[in-house]
């Protein structure tokens, strides 16, 4: 048992009492960034230890966050901290200024030890597509940590970090999540801010947290969400009191049920409605069409958010993208080129229309749908990387959350062999308090989120 | 899918082996995403954004707060007065 193997409440408590101190958590990332990291590589940038444990030892506790170490995935800007998007065109960029997300959580005393490895751009599902060299899986080396967060879910389940700040655009927190047993949340789409995301398709983005529990996924969100200023996207919704309202009454709760699932996710549904829950079958026609709807929206969106590297304001030429990120930037050229707008883009945005109506009309039958998160355990290094219409296809169950701006979570259930298996809830739009509270229930009730991988 | 035509206009310099390889993969692509001549979406007005949110603006006044400092980039002789 080490510290990190505690929940942020737990921990937070502990540093109340003063039984332990932020220094000695920190010290015991550090000590496993040094243990694990060299065969992971989850990390691009590791801050500065002496620097962390000095900053480690003057924390005010004005919130539960509070002197909580964290990672964040490479994709934030990060004010005189390298940020690179995994890219060589990034590779030496320093920037100005920090993300939102970032501000928010340093105000929350929250204390970030490294930026994490990734698909370049978040062009991925496996964290191969890097040009600071493949993420492995703390489960099985020999396999991949899913994507594009990767880096972000394997220094949680490896316990370099309390907690990671991913980005999700077809499934790129929930897919790692999935492959490397943790939880991550997928929030509403303008939910949390994005200013300071480098992005990758703007009407997909979303910023969201990945960690060992449902409840310290709320207790993250909680500093998180909200409006802000510098992004006209981010919603004036109200952020409810999260943390409060995790302890739902089941037997209120349908559980909505579209596909044919796997044992493990048979087992989670089982045990729900142990727990009181009810379940329905609901239709996603639309659903074997995601992919090829998320395909074509994201790589147009890409093509032109990725327009801007020129090399005139960074100084790296276009020649510095990977194979998958060309692949992508043309597919979206071609779908945005004159002759074709209609016959994909703007298809593909009819398709969207037709995706979100399919969620309205389960959403009228039941509160929340359980899904796989992918068809298939984390696969081999390079079965992915090398073939990108299976690279596609690994998303085909997590897109339709970002396609409709829904809120997913993704959360553990047990194991295929020594893999972890997961399974994703998702809700109407803002329903992220009913996601988190179903998840801890179901936490409460079963150990599977407790499991970590042996180093 | 005419490769040569689609990297200039997405500014991506090719060498013939990648623009091969690459066309492969496209095609393939392609094919993927054309599952959606399948449906009927006759009609079915498009979704490019799922906020809801409409007209969003702020004041129209400098915040001096988002003004970054300069290195990194070119100076050029301002375009519009009043940035005191």
């Amino acid at each position: 048992m080490m510290f990190l193997d505690l929940s942020i409440a737990e921990i937070a408590a502990k540093y109340r009492t003063g039984e332990i101190s932020p220094v000695d958590v920190i010290k015991e990332c550090f000590e496993n960034i040094e243990k694990h990291n060299p065969t992971l590589n989850a990390f691009i940038t590791i801050c500065d230890k002496h620097k962390i444990l000095d900053e480690a030892k003057n924390v005010k506790f004005v919130t539960t966050l509070s002197g909580i170490p964290y990672v964040l995935k490479d994709a934030y800007v990060t004010k005189g901290l390298r940020t690179t998007a995994a890219s060589k065109i990034l590779e030496n960029y320093i920037p100005d200024y920090s993300a939102t997300v970032v501000e928010k959580l340093t105000k929350a005393g929250a204390i970030l030890i490294g930026k994490t490895n990734m698909d370049a751009w978040g062009h991925g599902a496996s964290s191969e597509n890097t040009d600071f060299g493949p993420v492995k899986n703390p489960w099985d080396v020999s396999r991949v940590a899913g994507g594009s967060s990767g880096g972000a879910a394997v220094a949680v389940s490896s316990r370099m970090a309390m907690f990671a700040i991913g980005e999700d655009t077809g499934g790129s927190i929930r897919n790692p999540a999935g492959w490397c047993g943790i939880s991550g949340l997928k929030v509403t789409y303008g939910r949390v801010s994005r200013y300071g995301a480098i992005a990758y398709a703007s009407s997909l983005d979303t910023v969201g947290p990945m960690a060992k529990s449902s409840q310290d996924l709320a207790i993250i969100l909680q500093q998180i969400a909200g409006i802000d200023s510098y992004d006209a996207t981010s919603s004036p919704v109200i952020v409810p009191k999260y943390t409060d309202n995790l302890n739902i009454d089941l037997k209120k709760i349908k559980i909505g049920i579209p596909l044919e699932l796997g044992p493990q996710i048979k087992d989670a549904v089982s045990r729900l409605k142990e727990l009181g829950a009810h379940t329905i079958d609901v239709s996603l026609p639309m659903l074997r069409y995601a992919v090829s709807v998320y395909y074509l929206l994201a790589p147009s969106e890409t093509s032109s958010n990725l327009a801007r590297y020129d090399g005139i304001r960074y100084g790296t030429g276009r020649e510095n993208f990977t194979q998958e990120s060309m692949r992508r930037i043309m597919i979206g050229t071609y779908a945005l080129s004159a002759g074709y707008y209609d016959a994909y883009y703007k298809k593909a945005q009819a398709a969207r229309t037709k995706i979100i109506e399919d969620y309205n009309k389960a959403f009228e039958k039941c509160d929340v749908i359980i899904m796989p998160i992918s068809p298939s355990i984390a696969p081999k290094l390079g079965e992915l990387i090398s073939d990108p219409v299976k690279n596609m296809l690994a998303d085909m169950y997590a897109v339709t959350a970002n396609i409709s701006g829904i809120p997913s979570l993704a959360v553990p259930c047990g194991f295929e062999g020594k893999m972890p298996v997961g399974f994703q809830i998702q809700g109407p739009m803002f329903s992220e308090g009913l996601l988190l509270g179903l998840a801890h229930s179901y936490q409460q009730a079963t150990q599977h989120h407790e499991q970590k991988p042996t180093l | 899918m005419d490769i040569a035509k689609i990297a200039k206009l997405a500014n991506l310099p090719l060498n013939d082996d990648l623009a091969k390889k690459l066309q492969k993969d496209l095609n393939s692509t392609v094919k993927l995403v054309d599952e959606l001549s399948k449906i009927d979406l006759k009609d079915v007005e498009p979704t490019s954004q799922v906020t809801g949110l409409t007209n969003v603006t702020r004041e129209d006044k400098i915040d001096k707060s988002r003004i970054l400092p300069i290195t990194g980039y070119f100076k050029v002789k301002a375009i519009f007065n009043d940035v005191s």
